[in-house]
């Protein structure tokens, strides 16, 4: 039971620092790093972001990793954003009109409508009841129900590529996968023991992908 | 359905131990940061605030060491609010793991600080606290007072709310310095008026003396985080009595299990 290697990406924006520990936490070894070489060579990448939309994609541009970051969600090597990290996967956001974003999920991250509830207030600044929309998700195995720390006012789209969703409202994207790139707008890494379960079922996915390419061919 | 609320338990810290001030005048030591906030982690606590009142500046390493130690270790929100009077303060204790800071008398007397931190790091991380008092002096009937409640400032507490989250703060700590170690429950009219004056999430504080005084805050007070210290301190009642009592005034929490 080897420690995977994950590449957490420092792109220069605030507190990346909890990320980063948790997944030390749970068994990895998890660089913060803004070199290409480690971001190739590691058996997992993780892509945080909390603030504004904008704001993360133009540090992610001025730390020069958005070629990387293409890269590594690209290849079959587990790929994780989190929060604005997994915002910044899809085409754009809302949030800031005419920013692309790394194109990698289809659809555009939008304000979440609380019009229905008007007591609601955003952004959602709360604990919420993880709902999965599919079944064997290997994120969320153990999750079923799980209460997850959310602090956002937009969202991902309703599409194909939702795993999960909370109810804020209305359902809201909480996770989403395609192939081998995974996204939670919740913080794992803020949820106490339903949070390191995840990040405990990512470590293992590295693990997994990891074992796998240095199997020795017969 | 309904916001859930937080249950949110406040540590004072000074050069990195937790104190409690009792009225903010007597001062009792009442233990380690990190295990404090591991065992309100395991109660089912759903944020912890540290608020430093540590004197000296030169000491307040000691309040990022704190935070570098508690964010290893603990894997909830917190916030650490107290001496932070610029950019670069905000800085460190945010890269040392602290999720949110919140700041108080720096933004009565720089208010820009408040649009500095949340532009730079995002308003979701940019909590206000607004110790209030009832007072004359203000056409709401709430005062802001600053210096752990002494200064009267002579500005309206309901103006001043609006005024912050427009600056950009993403949350609002409020204290009624009229209550906080009364243990006669938080001041709902206080509370009420500000969670009407602005759509960011309010934090009730001060006041708490049992269990059953935590869920007027959200029912009538309209907070989403409900804030108490010494009653958890000196373990009065755990934060899972505390979930259950709002569980049964039908206030939504996370479970505490």
């Amino acid at each position: 039971m080897s420690a995977p290697l994950l590449a957490v990406l420092d792109y220069g924006i605030g507190n990346l620092h909890s990320a980063h520990q948790s997944f030390n936490h749970v068994g990895a070894d998890a660089r913060l790093t803004a070199d290409p070489g480690l971001i190739a060579e590691a058996d997992a990448v993780v892509l945080p972001g909390v603030g504004h939309f904008g704001a993360c994609m133009q540090a992610l541009h001025d730390s020069g990793l958005v070629e990387s970051t293409l890269a590594a969600a690209a290849d079959d090597r587990p790929f994780i954003g989190i929060c604005v990290g997994m915002q910044m996967l899809y085409e754009g956001s809302t949030e800031a009109p005419g920013v692309a974003g790394l194109g990698i999920l289809p659809g555009t991250i939008d304000r979440i409508d609380t019009s229905s509830e008007p007591g609601l207030v955003l952004p959602q600044m709360q604990w919420n009841e993880l709902r999965p929309t599919v079944a064997d998700e290997p994120l969320l195995a153990g999750l079923d129900g799980a209460w997850m720390y959310f602090v956002h006012s937009f969202a991902a789209p309703a599409t194909d590529d939702v795993i999960a969703t909370c109810d804020y409202a209305g359902p809201v994207t909480a996770a989403a996968r395609r192939g081998t790139v995974w996204a939670t707008q919740f913080h794992p890494e803020k949820s106490a023991r339903s949070g390191l379960r995840l990040l405990t079922n990512f470590v293992d996915l590295a693990r997994a992908g990891a074992d796998d390419r240095t199997e020795v061919p017969a | 359905m309904s916001a859930v609320v937080r249950v949110i338990p406040c540590l004072d810290v000074d050069g990195g131990r937790v104190v409690k001030g009792v009225n903010f005048v007597d001062i009792r030591d009442a233990g380690d940061p990190v295990e404090l906030a591991a065992r309100y982690d395991q109660q089912g606590a759903d944020e912890l605030v540290f608020l430093d009142i540590t004197a000296s500046s030169d000491d307040r390493d000691t309040t990022v060491d704190m935070a570098r130690a508690v964010a290893e270790q603990v894997f909830i929100p917190f916030t650490i609010g107290g001496g932070i009077r610029s950019v670069a303060d905000a800085r460190r204790l945010l890269r040392a793991g602290a999720d949110k800071v919140s700041i108080n008398s720096a933004a009565v007397k720089r208010p820009e600080l408040v649009a500095e931190i949340s532009s730079e790091f995002g308003a979701q991380c940019c909590v206000v606290a607004i110790d209030a008092r009832r007072s004359e002096a203000t056409a709401s009937g709430f005062e802001v007072y600053v210096k752990g409640g002494r200064e009267a400032t002579g500005i309206d507490a309901i103006e001043w709310a609006a005024r912050v989250v427009e600056l950009g703060a993403g949350e609002l700590l409020v204290t009624s310095m009229d209550r906080d170690g009364t243990r006669d429950g938080f001041d709902l009219p206080l509370t009420s008026a500000i969670s009407a004056a602005v759509e960011v999430p309010v934090i009730a504080s001060g006041g708490v003396g049992g269990t059953a005084d935590f869920a007027p805050g959200a029912t009538e007070g309209g907070a989403t985080g409900l804030l108490a210290a010494s009653i958890f301190h000196f373990g009065e009642s755990t934060v899972a009595e505390v979930k259950s009592a709002l569980g049964e005034a039908g206030v939504r929490v996370r479970p505490a299990d």
